[in-house]
């Protein structure tokens, strides 16, 4: 535990041209935040470790002709960097619009429809049409469980809901199966919620849900959302990745 | 001595089970030998059904989703029966363009089987897999092990006839 | 063992080799297993007998020489007479006249010069000239000597150095420094270190390191040692794609000879070092070859690529410093530390120095393994040593690198083989796949295959990759069909700039090369389609009206 409490390094960095000072070894999505600065985030959670998957945070990095996640990509002395150029606005829409078109995410049928953060990020961006056809998969709803309720249709392969369930709850009672365009959330031997034996109906994994495909039973979906995360994360785990 | 779970998983102590665990304890039960595993219970068992993933979960202290993920996410593992007999056709690059999908579409006509699947009776899965390593005598079928190179629809088709037939008698 | 130990067997062994006059090799690899190659072989075991000259000939079991197009292929030393679809009769008659009366069999042998005077084999210097089985074999030929060098009378640095200075960039795909990179693990702070040998050869079409474990496994395993002595590993795992079974057999029977000559084990050669190697099997997913994916694969979870740093290099396996290699980068060190770096770096290109293997495959008349100096180019390895397309037909484009690879037409075909050069054009090295096209295929078709190949192996973990590549390959689909227009080229454009850029690992990095290349050399196809519903090489349309058709 030693390591825990010796004093950090202090580094400098730009970000959007604003000086910052910032812990060596935080993640840009990090240091932003705590200076105000707003990176748009869909599978980043705090508290758990980061995925780095849905690529909405991405951030260029002068130097570099690449871009970054910046939710798993550390700080360093004298970084200067970009959150809002306009190509990551168009890599931000094309991400956006693979999410929407990946499944039939239609808002005004969806227990989320207000409080859905794909929904707030798509109006954010300006988002108001696809460019590639939808995906009209029919996954069967899962209504089993005796107070959550789990619609795949509307999943977006964040992996939120593993990550608390097996890193906060520490049961992982879910995970994907398949892989590729095939992924799906799964609970345990990819059976009906209701019948997984390891659950423990803690509702973690419906409350970080940023979507509508995991949701607490007769509860407005906005009411059951992130508000009673910050009493979850207890401890803070380093930010560590998962594969 | 066959672990205790297994009946309560519902799998039978026989010599495969002892096989099975053998390995696991070869393996120290350790989690990060659960490929190994997997592929030890697959060789033994011909594919991984429901009561075999509990159990192996069971032994190796994993979540059953984690290790339901990893048998899914592997192409080469099996969560279903296979047909009494397997043909599994190349189709990587060197075999796809020498007419791989030809020899694909010659088997799902003739025994009304689609890729990926198993005949209605159980008797012949079609597999596709990309690459065996034998490009250079693309395109290749494997009809229940043995490797057909320079493989024609009419080589393929006879010779899964003439193993159909042979069951027969 | 002893080092006294292995000197006096590679002499004996030597002499044995010396004793014979011929050295009779038999392919027994998975290319002609399924032609006979076992047949031929008690064959000629037979035939010698007959004949008498048991004495003067020894008839080896040895693994793929690269030619197995023509198999069951035999290869005759001394003089490298190479023989061509070998059935019992002809070793009969071939002992008879070769052996008994001196006299080669002219219309058996494969008569394809370029193939000898073009290669240079480094990496498959013992290619079908030992039997894999015998570890004594390959001590005969020098096996080993390179690791009691380095142990004996080199310092780990030196090692590095050594290596450094040859200039090798790693066989795997990206084409990294290796002596940089083991310099990274050696400073890498942390214990145990462990070294990963790369064998997921996932490329569909390619099946050099496939070759290389089947006909030389021991050149794998001295590599790793000597990389395990270098940044101070302990332990190795070599991970084989499970489609491989012989050389799964191959290398394991490598391993526990190794093992039991004292080559792995505790201190090996009687010095401080001790390292081992255990094989790790795949299960089929592609994306398993990846450097992080490999780490999650070998600790038995889901192969799904993790964002780097940490490198592998500071945190592998179990958060360890972690060396991970190609097995064909690792079969060249060996050589490296015998010959020295200069010799190395003497051979092939400027920047881009020693071999490269590579497997051609697809519309070329004589298809294989074959290993060239870097820096050659591709007009060389299609019509000389490739003996270009077959009789009537027309060259239309070769794709170097696999699915991250990318098309390149007639007027590149004079391009220089190293890794800028490549890239600079839009395909990549990869880990050596050559396929040749001729009039008889589609680009648009061929695209849509290997982004169809891409779909399929996703790990489905970032969206550009996951959601992306599978809008890109609904896309290309429709233009084989009569769908889209040509506004949806400059929308394939796009999408592809966003997998390309955002994905998270080097699969969707990659993956729309065959679609931007096609695009780009290829684009009257691209408008055929669209506009004229016209497939020149009768591909397309075929469900759906259209013209078309063969
Ligand atoms: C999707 C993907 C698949 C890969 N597959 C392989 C492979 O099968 N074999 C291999 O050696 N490298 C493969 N690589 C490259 C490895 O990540 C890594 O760069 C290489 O093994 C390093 O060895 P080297 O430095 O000797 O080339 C792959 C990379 C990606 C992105
Ligand atoms: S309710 Fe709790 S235990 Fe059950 S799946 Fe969700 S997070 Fe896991
Ligand atoms: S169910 Fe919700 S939290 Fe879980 S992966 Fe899907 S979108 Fe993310
Ligand atoms: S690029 Fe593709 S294979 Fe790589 S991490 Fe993303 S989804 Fe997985
Ligand atoms: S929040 Fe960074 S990749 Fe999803
Ligand atoms: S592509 Fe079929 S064997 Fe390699
Ligand atoms: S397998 Fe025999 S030459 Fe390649």
């Amino acid at each position: 535990m030693a390591e825990v409490w010796e004093a950090s390094k202090m580094i400098e960095l730009t970000i959007d041209g604003k000086k910052v000072t910032a812990k060596e070894g935080d993640t840009i999505l990090k240091v932003a935040r705590e200076n105000n600065i707003y990176i748009p985030a869909l599978c980043y959670l705090e508290g758990v470790s980061s995925f780095g998957g849905c690529r909405v945070c991405l951030v260029e990095i002068k130097g570099s002709p690449r871009v970054f996640a910046s939710c798993v990509t550390p700080v360093a002395e004298g970084m200067e960097i970009i959150t809002n150029s306009e190509r990551l606005k168009r890599y931000r829409k094309w991400a956006v619009e693979l999410l929407l078109s990946e499944r039939p995410h239609v808002c005004s049928v969806c227990v989320a429809n207000g409080s859905c953060e794909l929904q707030q990020l798509a109006t954010d961006l300006g988002v108001d049409h696809l460019r590639v056809e939808r995906e009209w998969t029919n996954y069967e709803l899962d209504l089993t469980h005796e107070r959550f309720a789990y619609d795949p249709n509307r999943c977006i392969l964040c992996t939120r809901c593993i990550r608390i369930c097996d890193e906060i709850e520490g049961v992982h009672t879910i995970d994907l199966m398949l892989r590729g365009k095939n992924s799906k959330v799964i609970f345990d031997l990819n059976d009906k919620w209701g019948f997984a034996e390891s659950c423990t109906s803690c509702g973690k994994c419906s409350a970080v849900c940023p979507v509508g495909a995991l949701y607490v039973k007769g509860k407005p979906h906005s009411e059951s959302k992130r508000k009673e995360l910050a009493s979850f994360v207890t401890s803070r785990r380093s930010e560590k990745t998962i594969g | 001595m066959p672990d205790a779970g297994a009946q309560q998983a519902g799998l039978k102590a026989d010599r495969r089970l002892m096989l099975l665990e053998a390995a696991i304890r070869k393996y120290q039960y350790r989690k990060d030998a659960l490929l190994e595993v997997l592929h030890t219970a697959q060789e033994l068992y011909g594919y991984l059904d429901r009561d075999l993933l509990i159990h192996i979960s069971k032994l190796l202290r994993l979540p059953p989703s984690h290790v339901y993920g990893v048998a899914t996410f592997y192409n080469l593992f099996k969560l279903k029966k296979p047909g009494t007999h397997v043909v599994t056709v190349c189709m990587g690059t060197a075999c796809y363009v020498k007419g791989a999908e030809d020899l694909v579409l010659a088997v799902e006509r003739e025994f009304n089987v689609k890729r990926g699947g198993t005949t209605a009776d159980g008797k012949l899965s079609l597999f596709v897999t990309r690459c065996i390593g034998a490009c250079a005598m693309a395109p290749n079928a494997i009809v229940d092990g043995e490797t057909i190179g320079k493989a024609t629809p009419e080589v393929v088709l006879k010779k899964i006839r003439a193993i159909m037939e042979a069951e027969k008698d | 063992m002893k080092p006294d130990e292995l000197r006096s067997l590679a002499q004996k062994e030597a002499e044995a080799r010396k004793s014979y006059r011929y050295r009779i090799n038999v392919c027994c690899s998975s290319g002609c297993m399924p032609f006979g190659a076992l047949k031929v072989l008690s064959a000629f075991k037979d035939a010698v007998k007959e004949f008498g000259v048991e004495g003067e000939c020894y008839v080896a079991r040895t693994g793929c020489i690269g030619t197995c197009s023509i198999a069951p292929a035999v290869l005759i030393e001394p003089g490298d007479y190479l023989y061509q679809n070998v059935t019992p009769d002809r070793a009969k008659e071939i002992v008879k006249e070769h052996i008994v009366n001196g006299r080669p069999v002219k219309s058996m042998l494969y008569g394809n010069e370029a193939y000898f005077k073009k290669q240079l084999r480094i990496v498959l210097r013992n290619a079908g000239k030992i039997d894999p089985l015998r570890i004594e074999d390959y001590i005969a030929v020098g096996g080993y000597y390179a690791l009691l060098k380095a142990l004996t009378r080199m310092t780990p640095e030196g090692v590095i150095e050594e290596v450094a200075l040859s200039g090798l960039k790693g066989r795997g795909g990206a084409g990294f420094l290796t002596g940089l990179k083991w310099r990274y693990v050696a400073r890498a702070t942390g214990s145990p270190k462990y070294v990963i040998a790369n064998l997921d050869e996932g490329d569909p079409g390619v099946f050099a390191n496939r070759t290389l474990a089947e006909a030389d496994p021991h050149a794998i395993i001295e590599g790793m040692a000597i990389a395990a002595y270098a940044v101070g590993a302990s332990k190795g795992y070599i991970y084989v794609r499970s489609e491989y079974p012989l050389a799964v057999e191959t290398l394991k029977k490598a391993i526990e000879a190794a093992r039991s000559m004292g080559l792995l084990g505790e201190k090996i050669f009687e010095t401080a070092f001790s390292f081992d190697i255990e094989l790790r099997l795949g299960a089929g997913a592609f994306v398993a070859g990846e450097e992080t994916a490999i780490l999650a694969s070998i600790e038995g979870r889901r192969a799904m690529p993790r964002p780097r740093p940490p490198y592998p290099a500071q945190s592998g396996l179990w958060g360890k410093p972690t060396l991970i290699n190609n097995v064909e980068t690792l079969a060249n060190i060996p050589v490296i530390l015998l010959k020295g770096s200069e010799w190395f770096a003497s051979i092939g290109a400027k920047n881009c120095t020693g071999t490269k293997c590579f497997s051609l495959t697809g519309k070329v008349n004589n298809p294989g393994l074959i290993e060239v100096p870097m820096g050659i180019t591709l007009r060389e390895v299609v019509f000389e040593i490739g003996g270009g397309v077959p009789p009537g037909r027309r060259f239309k484009a070769v794709q170097v690198g696999g699915p991250s690879g990318g098309f390149l037409p007639e007027q590149l075909l004079d391009l220089p083989i190293d890794y800028e050069s490549l890239t600079k054009a839009g395909a990549i090295m990869g880990s050596g796949g050559i396929v040749v096209l001729d009039d008889t295929s589609c680009m648009v078709d061929t695209a849509k295959f290997f982004t169809e190949f891409c779909v399929d192996e996703s790990c489905g973990k970032c969206v550009p990759c996951r959601v992306g590549l599978y809008k890109l390959y609904k896309i290309l689909d429709g233009f084989t069909r009569g769908e889209g227009s040509l506004e949806d080229l400059q929308k394939v454009e796009e999408l592809c700039e966003f997998i390309k850029e955002a994905s998270l690992c080097g699969l969707g990095q990659t993956a729309p090369n065959p679609t931007l290349t096609t695009l780009r050399y290829f684009r009257d196809e691209y408008v055929a389609h669209i506009l004229e519903k016209k497939c020149s090489a009768g591909k397309c349309f075929k469900n759906g009206g259209g013209v078309g058709g063969e």
